[in-house]
């Protein structure tokens, strides 16, 4: 191909500091999220050490708190969502036929903000009084009582946000301008299309978060009283200003995964995507009903009715597209001529573990009944079932479809399934007994539980040890692909459909130089 | 889509409905095990259970019917046994179809669910009316119709926690007052906290509601039976959140009569040592207690705090320098700015008794020695 000719790029530390190609920030994008990856892992492990039997064992209460409070954020912030924008970098311009992103210089800076916010809020832990340990969730008062390490997350969080808007515009700007001729909006791949989607929920949900960190910055420094009651502000506001935010980001984590299902499902059925418009039309409608659901979070804060009931509708509303988007995975399925490789496996895993995190939170939908639920373990159960079942299988999905296309060489599917299987019989030892732990009464973030609850508990701490270490064989994986290992044809599987598999494995340094035409 | 599949249908519904029955009959045999909800003791309590049962029951037959076909496709449709793709791709139909009987089975489900809420927030025709306070980490309340009001704090000993001493059976679980309700009779509570925002749990009652310094929320129980009913905290509400649990008592109307007479006493006694002088030793004595239920979550049981967090009272200037200084501390707070957390004001908590106790006990254990002697009737000067 003649872009090869162009493919001169820096070597050694200077092209990653200073790249605008979509592929190598792509790869930057990945290579940060499983580093943090591994950071958020560990702090699991010091969690679930602790929970193993009643009594404080490693860690006193405080530290404990820092734990889930860290542990949160760096999943959320430094893993989930930039492995994600790193797969949207590889994969966007590649299946829509553009030769790179829209904004590659912006594209290095939105990258380049992570690292130092990552440093910032992992540095908050190292502060006099230790890090947050109010919960991810930020709450006033409890937050206004945090230390210094509080102040490096708020504005750790400032700068993760600021990267995440950036990176959204990017992606946005690249869709609605960049496809090659002939790929209207509803011939894009459905990766690009939720994408598209979870971009938008970004800028919209984004600042909001924002707001709601710079009123905690100012009620804690600047003495305002947006959230003190004693000075006539609203401890409540906070929550609803923060879960406008928060609940559009549960779908921001969830729809790309969703797209990923949606490329990966038909290859591995040999058959199209069942429902190709409604999916898009389920996608957005998700996302749209998204904002008007925040308060499902808040049922015990004591909202009057009319506020209650309408959250308690428009939240089972939801389980509506998402189960349209079920039936149309299993029916692309239906009569397909299916194989069983590992990016299908986690697949399929993904959409049956999402769907238990689905029903579950169309009981916690239910207003009377979340009464019992709320901060329990079964909220606990819940959100992991949806972003590890959904998003977290949804990557490992992603990674393991691309990787043969990203570097030329396919992996060894004999150890991608044993990592599928370990981690899979991990998770759900880990995650299931916590559905039963907070139906019998066990609340969340606590360091110490009543007697009962043991058996569960040390389930789960078994699980979550065994999910961890099933990750090494991934690292294993993945680095053997990028040095070695048989060569990969350009399609890689026999069911494959889209642009990027026109191109040759490893795609050239600058691909689609050339809009490729669509018909 | 296909004739194959509208045929094979129904038998596959039929196989996979029994399946989940079966399946869900099997968590009736683990009862015991603390499967589900622990048994419920209010009339609101019932509801939610048999709400929670019924939402339950229709998501695990969908569950089990969209997965029976997924996991029938899995076997029967794979290239290893050689079947042919289809070549279908959309069916409009089959797209209403499934949006519109979820949308019903959630109608179903939205009908019981607003009747309970309903009831639940029904509050009028109460015949007591019990407030709830939330304190950094344990609960105050009081009856106003009956003037009676105390803290229950947590009474789990340090060894049992720090796995010194066997556990006992309510470990974590217990508390030194736990609130008394008369069975049979609709309770009112307010509930509102004094520092952050705490959450009151008690899932045997089917309550939960958070408890948000500047708001009064409301609630109400009833209880069916007389019994003990265990709860905790449910909002993050800082180091100990998980060391301050809620013990409900219902009793019979008799027994609650006479345990209101038995706490005015209590009262009338602690105000009575507000106005003797006290020997040192007594002092000490009943200061190390208040010190172990008041001041130790943050100070910490030896005194020595959290670095950055919350000041220690070993070697602390308060506690060697002028006494009044180190009362007022006591009565009305203190903010350094030095440290994240503000110390809230204790003057409505404890007796004047209890102050002269906390301070004496400050200054001359923890190792401090001050030397000095508080007496009630300084801290009473003080209080302003």
């Amino acid at each position: 191909m003649s872009a090869d000719h162009h493919a001169q790029h820096p070597t050694g530390i200077t092209r990653w500091l200073f790249t605008t190609n979509h592929k190598d920030i792509g790869t930057l994008y990945l290579v940060f999220a499983f580093i943090m990856a591994i950071v958020g892992g560990t702090m699991s492990l010091v969690i679930r050490s602790e929970l193993w039997q009643p009594g404080l064992q490693l860690v006193d209460p405080h530290f404990f708190n820092q734990m889930t409070t860290a542990h949160a954020l760096v999943m959320i912030f430094g893993f989930a969502m930039p492995a994600f924008v790193g797969l949207a970098n590889w994969m966007v311009p590649i299946m829509i036929g553009a030769p790179d992103m829209a904004l590659p210089r912006m594209n290095n800076w939105s990258f380049w903000i992570l690292p130092f916010a990552a440093t910032l809020l992992i540095l908050g832990l190292f502060m006099p009084g230790g890090g947050p340990a109010g919960g991810w969730t930020l709450y006033p008062p409890l937050s206004v009582q945090g230390g210094i390490g509080t102040d490096f997350t708020l504005l750790s969080i400032h700068m993760l946000g600021m990267s995440s808007i950036l990176g959204s515009i990017n992606i946005i700007a690249t869709i609605l301008n960049m496809r090659a001729p002939g790929m209207t909006l509803m011939k894009m791949p459905m990766f690009a299309w939720t994408w598209l989607i979870t971009a938008f929920l970004l800028i919209a949900a984004m600042p909001v978060l924002a707001g709601a960190i710079t009123m905690l910055i100012t009620d804690r420094h600047f003495g305002t009283h947006f959230f003190d009651a004693a000075g006539g502000g609203d401890p409540v506001l906070f929550q609803h200003v923060f879960w406008f935010f928060g609940h559009p980001e549960v779908y921001i984590l969830v729809l790309p995964a969703f797209g990923v299902f949606s490329q990966i499902i038909p290859t591995f059925a040999r058959k199209p995507l069942f429902g190709y418009a409604s999916m898009v039309y389920a996608t957005a409608s998700i996302a749209l009903l998204s904002f008007i659901v925040w308060a499902h979070h808040m049922y015990t804060v004591g909202m009057p009715m009319a506020g209650e009931l309408f959250f308690m509708y428009a939240t089972m509303l939801i389980a509506v597209p998402t189960g349209v988007k079920i039936f149309n995975w299993v029916s692309t399925m239906w009569r397909g001529s299916m194989t069983f490789e590992t990016p299908m496996l986690w697949s399929i895993g993904g959409v049956f573990t999402f769907a238990i995190g689905g029903f579950s939170g169309l009981m916690l939908a239910i207003t009377p009944a979340d009464f019992q639920y709320q901060d329990t373990y079964f909220v606990v159960a819940h959100f992991h079932y949806v972003i590890f079942g959904a998003t977290i299988y949804g990557l490992f999905a992603a990674i393991y479809y691309w990787l043969p296309k990203w570097t030329g060489h396919l992996y060894s599917e004999t150890l991608g399934k044993w990592h599928f299987w370990l981690t899979t019989i991990g998770f759900n030892l880990t995650f299931f007994p916590q559905h039963f732990l907070g139906l019998a009464g066990m609340p969340r973030r606590i360091p110490d539980y009543a007697l009962q609850f043991t058996e569960f508990n040390q389930w789960s701490t078994v699980g979550a040890f065994l999910t961890i270490s099933a990750q090494l064989i991934f690292f294993y994986i993945a680095i053997r692909a990028m040095n070695g290992g048989a060569k990969a044809t350009d399609k890689v599987w026999e069911g494959a459909d889209g642009l990027e598999w026109t191109l040759s494995s490893p795609p050239p340094y600058h691909s689609f130089a050339v809009a490729p035409k669509i018909k | 889509m296909s004739k194959k599949l509208i045929r094979e249908f129904p038998g596959i519904v039929s196989r996979l409905i029994l399946g989940a029955g079966l399946w869900l009959a099997a968590p009736a045999v683990f009862a015991e095990y603390g499967l589900n909800f622990p048994k419920p003791v209010t009339p609101v309590a019932h509801k939610i259970l048999e709400l929670h049962n019924m939402i339950l029951l229709i998501c695990v037959i969908i569950f089990v019917i969209v997965f029976g076909v997924m996991f029938y496709s899995i076997f029967a449709h794979r290239k290893s046994r050689g079947y042919k793709p289809a070549k279908f791709h959309d069916n409009a139909t089959l797209e209403v179809v499934w949006t519109v009987i979820p949308f019903l089975i959630l109608v179903s489900m939205a009908i019981p669910s607003t009747a309970t809420l309903l009831e639940m927030s029904d509050t009028s025709k109460s015949d007591l009316t019990i407030k709830i306070t939330a304190y950094q980490w344990k609960w105050k309340y009081d009856y106003p119709d009956q003037d009676v009001g105390f803290f229950s704090t947590l009474t789990t000993p340090r060894d049992q926690i720090e796995n010194k001493a066997a556990k006992g059976e309510h470990y974590l679980l217990e508390v030194d007052n736990p609130i008394v309700v008369p069975v049979g009779k609709k309770v009112r509570f307010l509930v509102t906290a004094n520092d952050v925002i705490h959450a009151w749990w008690v899932p045997q009652l089917g309550v939960k509601k958070d408890a948000i310094p500047g708001f009064i929320n409301e609630f109400w129980i009833r209880a069916d039976e007389a019994g003990t009913f265990r709860g905790q905290c449910a909002e993050l509400c800082g180091k100990d959140h998980g060391f301050m649990p809620i013990v409900v008592s219902a009793v019979s109307q008799e027994d609650f009569t006479k345990w209101v007479a038995v706490q005015k006493g209590k009262a009338a006694a602690e105000s009575a040592g507000s106005t003797k002088t006290w020997s040192k030793d007594e002092l000490m004595e009943k200061g190390k207690k208040a010190y172990a239920a008041t001041c130790a979550a943050c100070h910490g049981p030896e005194g020595k705090g959290i670095p950055g967090v919350f000041p220690a009272i070993e070697g602390s200037k308060v506690a060697s320098g002028p006494v009044e200084e180190h009362i007022k501390t006591v009565l009305h707070g203190r903010a350094t700015g030095k440290f994240g957390a503000q110390m809230p004001a204790f003057a409505a908590q404890l007796s004047d008794a209890d102050v002269a106790a906390i301070v004496t006990f400050e200054r001359n254990a923890l190792g401090n020695k001050a030397g000095d002697v508080v007496q009630p009737s300084q801290a009473k000067a003080l209080r302003k």
